[in-house]
């Protein structure tokens, strides 16, 4: 592919760079999930998120049933360190 | 660079550091350093009961590699001027690629 000088989407992060101001997902290690608006970002993943939903997963294990409750949690202003962050993905389903 | 900078303009505001233990650590930025460790005064520990651990401490250094978050005021946080600084950081980097 001839790399064109200008190109908008050229490397991974430039991924991210069109999600600064967007409400994006990430998805964290820990069985955690973030739903916010994107404020800024680095090469390391650091971020910080705006108006922000925490979801973590807890599989709870009763016998032979093993069942996954939820926790949520809310946040105005958070700042991320990238090397819990596992991937950004732009909004996914409205909730 | 850009946390760097981000967090020194955030001194003597109240911040909850939560650490990846769990442990969450509200206190007074005091200092903060280019590894985004951090120094924080006037500690409290919430949900002190389930964590005793740190009841007699009043300042701590956290080393920042076991920070997952900083809950931040957002009053404290000025969001165009840090967009504008996060695309400036991402053209640099961007450029020092080439």
């Amino acid at each position: 592919m001839p790399e064109e000088e200008s190109a908008p989407v050229a490397e991974p992060l430039d991924l991210v760079r069109l999600l600064l101001d967007e409400i994006v997902c990430v998805k964290l290690r820990g069985d955690r999930e973030l739903k916010g608006r994107l404020h800024a970002y680095d090469g390391h993943c650091n971020m910080v998120l705006g108006d922000v939903e925490e979801t973590i997963y807890v599989v709870e294990d009763e016998g032979d049933e093993e069942e996954v409750k939820t926790v949520s949690r809310k946040s105005e202003m958070l700042f991320v360190r990238g090397d819990s962050v596992v991937l950004i993905a732009p909004q996914a389903r409205s909730s | 660079m850009l946390f760097f900078s981000f967090f020194k303009t955030l001194i003597d505001h109240d911040v909850t550091v939560e650490l990846k233990n769990d442990i969450q650590i509200r206190g007074i930025l005091k200092s903060v350093d280019q590894y985004l460790n951090i120094k924080l005064e006037d500690i409290s520990v919430v949900d002190e009961l389930k964590y005793p651990h740190l009841s007699a401490v009043k300042n701590i250094f956290i080393r920042g590699s076991v920070v997952r978050y900083v809950h931040l005021p957002a009053a404290a946080v000025d969001i165009p001027l840090l967009e504008d600084a996060t695309r400036r950081e991402a053209a640099n980097q961007a450029g020092k690629a080439k």
